[in-house]
C-alpha cells in the first residue's frame, strides 16, 4: 500500500466496517431515478441513509483528452455531448471562448447573436420541461411528465428544422453559425409562444401547486446559502438558495444585457429557504423568464435585424484558428449552471493544449452526500431529482 | 486588481509567495508558492473587499517535455462579481511512483474535493491532506494518468486487448 491508494484502502475499510444493523443498499447504476448512470452507495440505518457515496465515470470518454486532438471547430460536437439536453448553451459556451481569444467577439453581426440567443433559450426551455418533468416522475406524478415532454417536442422539431439534428446540433459555430434560420422559422416559433404560455398555467395547476408535490418536496434537502457557495453549486440550485447569482446578468455576454428578464430566486414559499419545492420552482420560473427572452429576440430579428439575402452567418468563420500561446477561463450560463471551458492554447497550431470543461451538473452533485445525509431514502429521491443532473456532463 | 491581491499576499505572507503575474492572458495570472497555497486561499476567501468565496474550477497543465505541472485555481467572488486565476506550478521528474505534490484547499472551498480528486485521476497530482483521494471518473484499478501528454493506451484491460 502506497500513500496513492491510501485514499481507496481507508474506503474499503469503511464500507468492511460497517456495523450488523447498517446496511449499504446500491442505488444505480440502472436506477431510473439517478438519470443516468450514476451509483450511489448508501451506508443506511433502516430507512435513514447515513452516508452517501456517490461513484461515477460510466459514462466517461474524457473530453480534455479528445479535444487536444483537434482543432477548435472540430471540438463544437463534443461540447454537444457534455450536457447533451442543452446542447446549444454548451456549444455557446465553447465558441463565445474561442472567439473572446481571436477577438471578433464584438464584430459579430447582431442577426447571429440573437439567434444564438434565441436557440439557446429554446434549448434552455427543453431542458427544465425534463427536469420538471422527471422530477414530477420521480415523485411519482406520471401526467406531468407526458405533458413536458409534448410541449418540449415542439422545440425539438424547431431547433431540428433549423439545424438538422434533434438533440446535437452543431449549430453555433466559431465566428457565426451554421446556417441563417430556416425562412418561416420566426412566425413558426411565434406561434408555439402563443402555444406555451398557457400550458405553463396548467403546469402549475397540475404540479407546482399540487398538495402531494409540496408534501414531498417542501422542507426537504433544504440547501443553506453558504454550503451552495462553498460546494460550488451554480444555476438553479444556487438562485433556489436565495442568491441573485446568475451569469447572463453577471458577466452580460452576447445581447443579453439588452433584454428584458427578471432573475427568479427561491424564497421558501411552501417551507424553508432553498428545499427541493424551491429548486423546482426557480426552474419553472426560469422558463417563463425564457419564454419572454425569445419574445424580444422574435421582434427583433423580424423588424430589426431581419432576414437580408446579403446576411451570410459564416462570414466571420475563420479558415484557421490562430492563436498565440494564452489562457483563457470561460463561462456561461447553463440552465444547470455555470459551464466553464478553461482553454490553454498553443502557438503556430489550431490545436489547443489543453481544454478544461467544468460541468455544472459535476459541481452540483457534490453536494449530495452533505444534502443526503440523515434523510429517508424516499426522500434522497427527491433530492437527486431537484439537483437535476445530467450524466454526460458529471462524467464528461 | 491583480496588484491590489498582490500587495494584499505580500503585507500578510509575505513577498516568497508570490512568483510571478502573467499578464498576457486576456485575465491576467497570479502565480503562487505551493507552500503558502492554503494560507493564500483562506486569505483571499475571508478578506473584506475581495471575498473569493466561489471555487469555479481546478484545472491542471503538463508542460510536457518539460519537467513541470500546473493547477490553475479559477475564483470569483460572489459578493464583489470578480474573477480571479491562481497558478501554482511544480517541478516533478514524471516518475509514476513519485507525483507532484500540492496541499488540498478542499479545506477552505469544499467543491475542490471533487475537482482534486478529478486531477489525482487524470493528471496524476497528488494533493495532500485531502480527505479521500481516490479516483473519481476511471476505474479504481486504472494505470497511469490519461491527460499527461506522455501517456500510452494499455494493450490490455483485465485481459481484454483494447487496441
Amino acid at each position: 500500500m502506497t500513500r496513492y491508494t491510501e485514499g481507496l484502502e481507508n474506503y474499503k475499510k469503511k464500507i468492511a466496517a460497517i456495523t450488523s444493523q447498517e446496511m449499504v443498499i446500491n442505488m444505480g447504476p440502472q436506477h431510473p431515478s439517478t438519470h443516468g448512470v450514476l451509483r450511489l452507495e448508501l451506508i443506511t440505518d433502516g430507512e435513514v441513509v447515513k452516508e452517501i457515496i456517490p461513484h461515477l465515470g460510466y459514462l466517461h470518454r474524457c473530453f480534455d483528452k479528445h479535444a487536444e486532438s483537434m482543432n477548435y471547430g472540430k471540438a463544437i460536437p463534443f461540447t454537444d455531448r457534455l450536457d447533451y439536453l442543452s446542447s446549444m448553451n454548451n456549444s455557446h459556451a465553447f465558441v463565445m471562448g474561442v472567439e473572446r481569444m481571436l477577438k471578433i467577439e464584438d464584430k459579430l453581426p447582431k442577426r447571429v447573436e440573437y439567434i444564438r440567443v434565441l436557440v439557446c433559450e429554446l434549448n434552455r426551455i427543453a431542458s427544465h420541461l425534463i427536469a420538471i418533468g422527471t422530477y414530477g416522475i420521480d415523485i411519482g406524478a406520471f401526467t406531468p411528465f407526458m405533458w413536458c415532454f409534448r410541449d418540449r417536442e415542439h422545440i425539438m422539431n424547431m431547433l431540428e428544422w433549423a439545424s438538422g439534428s434533434r438533440m446535437l446540433y452543431n449549430y453555433i459555430w466559431i465566428g457565426g453559425l451554421f446556417y441563417d434560420l430556416p425562412v418561416g422559422f420566426e412566425e413558426r416559433c411565434q406561434e408555439f409562444v402563443d402555444y406555451f404560455k398557457p400550458k405553463l398555467v396548467e403546469l402549475d395547476d397540475l404540479l407546482s401547486n399540487n398538495q402531494i408535490f409540496i408534501s414531498r418536496t417542501a422542507n426537504i434537502g433544504a440547501l443553506p446559502a453558504d454550503v451552495a457557495i462553498n460546494y460550488g453549486c451554480s444555476g438553479p440550485m444556487l438562485r433556489a438558495s436565495g442568491i441573485k447569482w446568475d451569469l447572463r446578468r453577471v458577466d452580460g455576454y452576447s445581447v443579453y444585457p439588452e433584454l428584458e428578464f427578471e432573475i427568479p430566486i427561491g424564497k421558501g414559499d411552501m417551507g424553508t429557504l432553498g428545499d427541493c419545492w424551491d429548486r423546482y420552482k426557480v426552474r419553472v420560473d426560469e422558463v417563463k423568464e425564457s419564454v419572454k427572452i425569445i419574445e424580444q429576440c422574435l421582434q427583433r430579428l423580424r423588424a430589426d435585424f431581419k432576414r437580408t439575402p446579403d446576411f451570410d452567418p459564416r462570414g466571420l468563420v475563420p479558415k484557421k484558428v490562430n492563436l498565440k500561446a494564452q489562457e483563457y477561463y470561460v463561462r456561461a450560463e447553463n440552465p444547470k449552471g455555470e459551464l466553464g471551458f478553461h482553454f490553454v492554447t498553443q502557438e503556430k497550431t489550431d490545436v489547443p493544449r489543453r481544454v478544461k470543461a467544468r460541468g455544472p451538473s459535476f459541481n452540483n452533485l457534490s453536494v449530495l452526500p452533505e444534502l443526503g445525509k440523515g434523510q429517508l431514502i424516499a426522500d434522497l429521491i427527491a433530492i437527486l431529482g431537484s439537483i437535476d443532473i445530467v450524466l454526460g456532463e458529471v462524467d464528461r | 486588481m491583480i496588484t491590489e491581491i498582490k500587495d494584499l499576499i505580500t503585507t500578510h505572507i509575505g513577498e516568497q509567495a508570490i512568483v510571478r503575474i502573467e499578464e498576457e492572458h486576456l485575465h491576467p495570472i497570479l502565480v503562487i508558492n505551493d507552500s503558502d497555497l492554503v494560507k493564500i486561499a483562506f486569505l483571499l476567501r475571508d478578506t473584506e473587499g475581495y471575498y473569493f468565496d466561489f471555487l469555479s474550477n481546478i484545472s491542471t497543465l503538463d508542460y510536457y517535455p518539460d519537467y513541470r505541472f500546473a493547477v490553475v485555481y479559477h475564483l470569483s467572488s460572489i459578493p464583489y462579481q470578480t474573477q480571479l486565476t491562481l497558478k501554482v506550478e511544480i517541478e516533478n521528474d514524471r516518475r509514476l511512483d513519485n507525483l507532484p505534490e500540492i496541499p488540498s484547499v478542499s479545506a477552505v472551498w469544499r467543491t475542490a474535493d471533487w475537482h482534486e480528486r478529478e486531477a489525482f485521476d487524470l493528471m496524476g497530482i497528488f494533493f495532500t491532506e485531502h480527505p479521500d483521494l481516490r479516483r473519481i471518473l476511471l476505474p479504481d484499478d486504472w494505470q497511469g494518468y490519461p491527460l499527461r501528454k506522455d501517456y500510452e493506451d494499455a494493450e490490455t484491460y483485465h485481459g481484454i486487448a483494447i487496441k
